[in-house]
């Protein structure tokens, strides 16, 4: 795409109506969109043509996701008479006119043995060509999973990086005194508890293949970790030994965890195997140690420290040695999360009594401030870098939000009755 | 061993207060009452509501033996929470002879095993604290440590905030929330 058409900031309010289908199976989160790109690329879907009858049109689907990461608008095409579904059907100026850049058809046709194909085409509207295009072969239950892919395929086409439509996230709810550790799509759609508990259950890890989960629940009324995985639903004790036992973390391998550990004194970062042996201490403090996590390369461990009196980011050689201070503005940086690049660190910043989350770029050192919420928790990095998940609070109500890494998009995510808190976003998909 | 005297003086006060029982019923209470070693925990002032209970001495005996100290409010015993400054972990002055009556006890009762709950307010990031809780709930440790209670009597844990009100927005409703809590296994 050449040309792209400055769009002012507009502020977006989206409520995903789809959502309600699965309500009934556990409340969704509903997403809020404010802001957007300052140039964000106008597209246009055509809805698919139907095979039967599917309850919603993945068009709709794919439009959502595009207009949700900030950087699409996704034109009404109602207005057009002829809606295509085959290259040999577009009428390039019609869509021309609605000043489209790019434009998605595709159909779903059904197959023998309940699978339906579903096809799509990705066509530059100016250039008057095709761009790219897919089938696809699967099971009805399958068509929203598919929306998605369709999503990051456009995505990627069209700005060059990788989609994060089809990923995962985690996070914990509260509802009256229960605490459930909840795995939804990137949207908020399809929500499965895989725990629940009537004790707290905070810092959910994402194994690096996003088949299990290590997390910290208290229903032994102490912190305890446990690795449960999402296939099987199993899980097993990975740390409980006296005292707390808290942060796990994944290395880049997921062959280890960096935890926390206090053995009747302060918290102190531990190496253990995800098996649960060779358990080894890595720092040596009389200060806190806590919130350890990997560096990309798997050389490195930050982690949260009052070593220096207040609360900073340090980093050690996960073959132990000195600590080095990263984070040096201010009284209070904590919680740190690497880009997926590894080339900065979002984290917690207080400022005045406020929470926020900022990133900093580890070269330069360069500190940026991105939210404009108050009392911000748990940073995550969708994993192609883009867009950082956070909690926080409104009018004392836990919900999600997102911010790009550029500060300008920014989303909220709530569910409705009950406290949204602790989110960590997926991997890639295998 | 001095408490058994009373537990038995007072028997016998209660038994010459009920004059015209049968005087073959004294000896199986009175026998009955010098087992239980929990009697030396009774407060003093309990036998006094459960006198005029009964003709008989029996349920005077049971009520005595029974009173848990831990849960006594008239009992130091039965006060659980240290409370904090802000961002500190120093046991301050007041909370002094709270931490050591509760480090006679379990030097008194070598069985008795406590979890030591760090708490505090909801500002800031669970993990983080999680780990100050945890370092006042060490700071409570450390004074029973000096008053010669051993560490396998102790757990020292942190909640964090995960027990705090998470709608307080004054320090008069923070302050509640930043306390190390003292509670007794199997409570």
């Amino acid at each position: 795409m050449t040309k792209r058409l400055p769009i002012f900031l507009a502020v977006l309010f989206v409520f995903f109506s789809s959502l309600s289908f699965y309500g009934a199976a556990q409340a969704a989160l509903t997403i809020e969109i404010v802001g957007g790109a300052a140039q964000q690329i106008p597209i246009a879907i055509v809805p698919f043509a139907q095979a039967s009858n599917q309850s919603e049109n993945i068009a709709s689907i794919i439009g959502a996701d595009l207009r949700r990461s900030g950087l699409f608008r996704v034109l009404e095409t109602s207005g057009i008479v002829n809606q295509p579904h085959d290259v040999a059907e577009v009428k390039y100026p019609e869509w021309a006119s609605l000043q489209a850049q790019a434009l998605t058809i595709g159909k779903i046709e059904a197959l023998p043995g309940n699978r339906l194909k579903v096809s799509f085409r990705l066509l530059d509207v100016v250039k008057q060509a095709a761009l790219t295009g897919l089938e696809f072969n699967i099971t009805p239950a399958q068509l929203r999973t598919t929306a998605h892919r369709i999503a990051d395929i456009i995505y990627q086409q069209l700005t060059g990086e990788a989609g994060v439509f089809a990923t995962r996230i985690t996070y914990i709810t509260k509802s009256g005194n229960r605490y459930s550790l909840q795995v939804a799509d990137a949207d908020g759609a399809n929500p499965q508890t895989v725990l629940s508990s009537n004790e707290p259950i905070i810092s959910p890890s994402w194994a690096p293949d996003g088949t299990r989960l290590a997390y910290v629940s208290f229903e032994k009324k102490k912190p305890v970790i446990y690795v449960q995985s999402l296939t099987s639903g199993q899980r097993y004790v990975l740390a409980n030994f006296k005292g707390n036992n808290s942060a796990p973390s994944w290395s880049p391998d997921g062959k280890r965890l960096a935890i926390v550990l206090t053995h009747g004194a302060n918290s102190q970062v531990y190496l253990i195997n995800a098996d649960g042996t060779e358990l080894q201490q890595l720092t040596h403090s009389s200060a806190i140690d806590t919130e350890p996590v990997w560096s990309p390369d798997g050389k490195w461990i930050y982690f949260t420290s009052d070593r220096g009196g207040s609360a900073q980011i340090y980093r050690m050689s996960t073959l132990g040695g000195d600590a080095q201070r990263v984070t040096f503005e201010g009284s209070y940086n904590v919680s740190p999360r690497f880009s997926p690049d590894g080339k900065s660190l979002a984290f917690i910043r207080r400022d005045e009594g406020k929470f926020r989350v900022a990133l900093q770029e580890l070269a330069t050192g360069q500190m940026q401030v991105l939210s404009d919420t108050v009392r911000d928790e748990s940073p995550s990095f969708a994993p192609n870098g883009r867009l950082i998940m956070y909690a926080t609070s409104v009018n004392g109500h836990g919900v999600l939000a997102a911010v790009s890494a550029d500060g300008r998009v920014k989303q909220r995510l709530s569910e409705a009755g009950g406290d949204v808190r602790e989110p960590a976003w997926g991997p890639f998909g295998n | 061993m001095n408490k058994h005297l009373i537990v038995g003086i007072l028997l016998a006060i209660s038994l010459a207060a009920c004059s015209s029982k049968p005087v073959k019923e004294a000896p199986k209470p009175a026998v009955e009452d010098k087992s239980p070693k929990t009697t030396q925990t009774a407060p003093p002032k309990a036998p006094g509501p459960a006198a005029p209970e009964s003709a008989t001495t029996k349920p005077m005996t049971e009520s005595t033996i029974t009173v848990n100290p831990l849960k006594d409010p008239n009992n130091i015993l039965s006060q659980r929470s240290v409370f904090f400054d802000y961002d500190k972990d120093e046991v301050k002055p007041e909370y002094r002879p709270l931490v050591e009556a509760h480090a006679k006890y379990l030097l008194a009762h070598p069985d008795a095993k406590v979890f030591l709950q760090g708490n505090t307010d909801e500002r800031g990031t669970r993990e983080y604290n999680l780990a100050l809780g945890q370092r006042r709930s060490v700071a409570v440790k450390k004074v029973m440590n000096l008053l010669g209670v051993q560490d396998k009597q102790i757990e020292t844990v942190s909640y964090g905030e995960e027990k705090a009100n998470a709608n307080c927005r004054d320090e008069a409703c923070w302050k509640e929330n930043r306390h190390a809590d003292i509670v007794y296994q199997g409570e």
